[in-house]
């Protein structure tokens, strides 16, 4: 259960809480954000908080944008997104960096190594060198909740936006955070100022300037800032880490002296040659690439690294010993144990369409959500995804390449909320340049990847109010589609014929299957199989519903098929299937 | 089975189960006592797509002083698994000598279910020799309690054995962590287990 937290001295708090938290002290009064694992808690947390006014925005563009505008206001703002989210919300963020601030504006970029929930493991760390904005890097919860604070303060006195650079291990780990009244901020009001916030190129090049004079100050105050500091331990070995790595460093290396690096752009060079000076031998740890290592070399300062530290996947304590460790790493034989992926939930209403799809042998763009979930066998569902938005473009490509017969045999395969996240441009772009786009919206009314936020589909808002609803339909018509279905993909014929219809249709289609997500609606009585009718033909075992298993009864030498009655939701998907009538309601007692 | 003593400088936790056993709700109810109990705490868990029926795993450590929130492998004191494949999974998180609880219940992973692997049937015997093996049928105390959602802190009442909280820091920590309506069926459950 997420609580808010509001009057104790100290709490355990996830990093994420501890943002929001943070955010709340900091007397804060605007959040959005687009939910994305690991950042997804910090706006979940932030809606607890009444006198922060949020949203759930539509994407992370537009969630920054949303908050660079209340910034303009001068009201503190904040919005968080995962790694990626900062990819599609870099455009504004770049321009933010030169137009500076008004109310400090926080930009808080989870990352996540070992890419436990995400497509690739980019390091953000490299964006704020980029975009010329500083960063500062919390090692767990009490410092996510005090860094997001001093943030503020700081993106108010240097005139700049702050990235909150989180990662998995942060945004999801729980410590004890000593807890702090709100301090009320007021809102400085608007005020036109073209020079800063009209970033044409006659104001820019000014602005570049200040951008350049303001990282000089920066890196000056990050040689005092308090959180970049010297522990002192043996002279021998030197230690130089930020965010989870100094955790890992300091429990691997517990007599080490160490530089905690908090600020970490821009680095604090005096610190570092002070550092330098005192110990023989120095270690820089770090999780990701090799940011710190590259930049302290280039001040002319040996030291050791990623020539022993991984580079791909999460640092763990035992990576890092064994990266440092002179032993041969011991080769431990491991038990060849069957996998266990995340799969489809039992009563998932994806599961028919991919069903179909296999079955149709389509190829199939794919996209980003629970849905994603279909490429996994049986289904075998989908055959691309790359970023959320991109199966409804990458399907306009491939028919750009091979011609409108190949778009015959090829769907596009996206999520509600992915589709108001990034689909609709990719649709209307099919419609002017007239392709033959097969688009299936799977609208399940909900985000439910990251937990169930809602989005213009729903027309929920965070505290539950009442929005106004966008249905996908709508878009699709005011795009100018002509083949606009909606149907109930629960039903296998009904599903295979409106995919069959969209393929042979010349023109842009649009299917939207529309049911509520499965952990969102009451459970329907379960399914049984009469055992005494089930010929163990595996015709049911061809959806992959994890409620549906074999066993062997001693009698018989086939093994038959049973329905774990309490997974199965009853979404009779199965009973469609079975040619011998042998799934049935159990009669009742 | 005995009360087990462990070193109060630092013990390591491994959770493991499958997404949607509650595995959460029983590390988060495990955090709280041992804060209860004035002793530096931390978790450390995954969410998103490991949650949807997907292998899962929460580590936790108290004592005077945690830096890592992860545990290292080799380390572990206890591990307390919802499901037998998950504990033949992350058994070398289990240091020598370190206990293992382990549900009875065996949940097969969608390629068993399809029938291109199969589960394995010497779990048990694995397990042994890594270091002492209870195994619980949690399930079957869940049903006489009426509940099957209990599954998770009957298991955590056993764990709470061969821990040296206080009773009562136990009952806080599930009444602060579960839904209102819940806590009186939890904190009994809590006590069937510890009493296993
Ligand atoms: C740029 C970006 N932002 C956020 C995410 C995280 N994310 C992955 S899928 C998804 C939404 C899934 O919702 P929907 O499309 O409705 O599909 P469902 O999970 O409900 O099936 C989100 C938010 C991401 N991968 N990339």
């Amino acid at each position: 259960m997420t609580k808010p937290v509001h009057a104790k001295t100290k709490a355990l708090l996830s990093g994420n809480e501890a943002v929001a938290r943070g955010a709340w002290e900091a007397g804060c009064t605007v959040a959005a954000a687009y939910p994305g694992t690991p950042s997804t808690e910090i706006l979940e947390n932030i809606i607890t908080y009444p006198e922060i006014n949020t949203e759930w925005s539509i994407n992370e563009k537009v969630a920054l944008e949303v908050v660079a505008g209340a910034c303009f206001a001068g009201a503190r703002c904040l919005t968080a997104m995962k790694h990626v989210g900062l990819n599609v919300a870099a455009d504004p963020m770049f321009t933010m960096g030169y137009s500076g601030v008004t109310g400090g504006l926080m930009i808080v970029s989870a990352d996540d190594p070992g890419m436990w929930s995400s497509q690739n493991e980019q390091d953000n760390r490299h964006y704020g060198r980029h975009a010329k904005i500083p960063i500062l890097e919390p090692s767990d919860s009490d410092e996510a909740k005090l860094f997001t604070k001093l943030g503020f303060e700081l993106s108010e006195k240097f005139d700049t936006p702050v990235i909150l650079r989180l990662t998995t291990r942060i945004c999801h780990s729980t410590c004890l955070v000593d807890l702090e009244d709100r301090k009320e901020v007021t809102i400085k009001g608007y005020a036109k100022d073209i020079k800063k916030r009209l970033v044409l190129p006659a104001h820019a090049r000014l602005l570049h300037v200040n951008v350049e004079e303001r990282l000089k100050k920066i890196a000056q105050y990050s040689n005092v800032f308090a959180y970049n500091r010297i522990e002192r331990g043996k002279k021998t070995l030197g230690i130089i880490a930020s965010g989870i790595s100094y955790q890992y460093a300091k429990e691997v290396f517990p007599n080490a002296s160490f530089l905690k690096l908090s600020l970490t752009f821009p680095l604090p060079e005096k610190l570092i040659r002070k550092f330098a000076r005192k110990v023989k031998k120095i270690i820089v740890v770090e999780e990701g690439d090799p940011i710190l290592e590259t930049e302290i070399k280039a001040l002319g300062i040996k030291v050791t690294g990623k020539e022993r530290i991984p580079l791909c996947n999460e640092l763990t304590p035992k990576v890092l010993r064994e990266s440092f460790s002179k032993k041969q790493k011991a080769k431990t034989k491991k038990d060849t144990i069957p996998p266990r992926p995340p799969v489809l939930c039992p009563g998932c209403p994806h599961r028919g369409v991919f069903y179909v799809i296999n079955k149709l042998k389509l190829v199939a763009t794919g996209d980003i959500g629970c849905y994603t979930l279909g490429a996994l066998p049986p289904l075998n569902a989908m055959d691309t995804c790359i970023c959320m938005g991109a199966s409804v473009t990458n399907a306009q490509g491939l028919e750009k390449a091979l011609g409108k017969d190949f778009s015959k045999k090829l769907v596009a395969v996206i999520g509600d909320s992915t589709f108001f996240h990034s689909g609709i441009t990719g649709l209307a772009n099919a419609v002017y340049n007239k392709g033959n786009l097969n688009l299936i919206i799977l609208d399940n009314f909900t985000t439910a990847m990251t937990g169930h936020q809602p989005h213009p589909g729903t027309g929920k808002l965070p505290r539950g109010e009442q929005g106004k609803r966008i249905p996908p339909e709508d878009i699709a018509r005011g795009c100018g589609v002509e083949l606009i279905k909606v149907v109930d993909p629960d039903n296998l014929k009904e599903t295979e014929a409106a995919i069959k219809e969209a393929l042979t249709f010349d023109g842009v289609a649009v299917l939207i299957f529309r049911k509520p997500c499965a952990l969102l609606i009451k459970p329907r009585p379960p399914f049984i199989i009469d055992s005494e009718l089930c010929n163990g033909c595996r015709l049911c075992l061809r959806i992959g519903c994890p409620a549906i298993s074999l066993i062997s009864p001693e009698e018989r030498e086939k093994p038959l098929a049973v329905i774990d009655q309490a997974l199965c939701n009853g979404c009779g998907l199965c009973v469609q299937l079975c040619n011998r009538n042998a799934i049935i309601t159990p009669p009742i007692k | 089975m005995s009360r087990g003593i462990v070193n109060q400088n630092m013990t390591n936790i491994i959770i493991c189960g499958v997404g949607g056993q509650g595995i959460i709700l029983a590390s988060n109810v495990l955090c709280s006592a041992a804060f209860l109990e004035g002793l530096d705490v931390k978790k450390s868990e995954v969410h998103g797509m490991a949650q949807r029926g997907g292998s899962v795993i929460t580590h936790v450590r108290f004592g005077t002083k945690v830096y890592s929130p992860l545990i290292e492998e080799g380390t572990g004191n206890f591990i307390l698994a919802f499901e037998k494949l998950e504990a033949l999974r992350y058994i070398h998180y289990l240091k020598k000598g370190g206990i293992t609880l382990v549900n009875e219940r065996e949940i097969p992973p969608m390629s068993v279910l399809v029938g291109t692997a199969s589960y394995p049937k010497d779990i048990e015997k694995k397990l042994k020799k890594h270091g002492t093996t209870y195994f619980i049928d949690a399930a079957n105390v869940a049903s006489e309690l009426g509940n099957i959602r209990t599954v998770n802190i009957i298991l955590l009442g056993v764990l709470s054995k061969f821990l040296s909280f206080k009773e009562e820091s136990w009952e806080q920590a599930i009444t602060e962590n579960v839904k209102q309506r819940f806590v009186e069926l939890n904190i009994t459950a809590f006590h069937r287990g510890r009493h296993i």
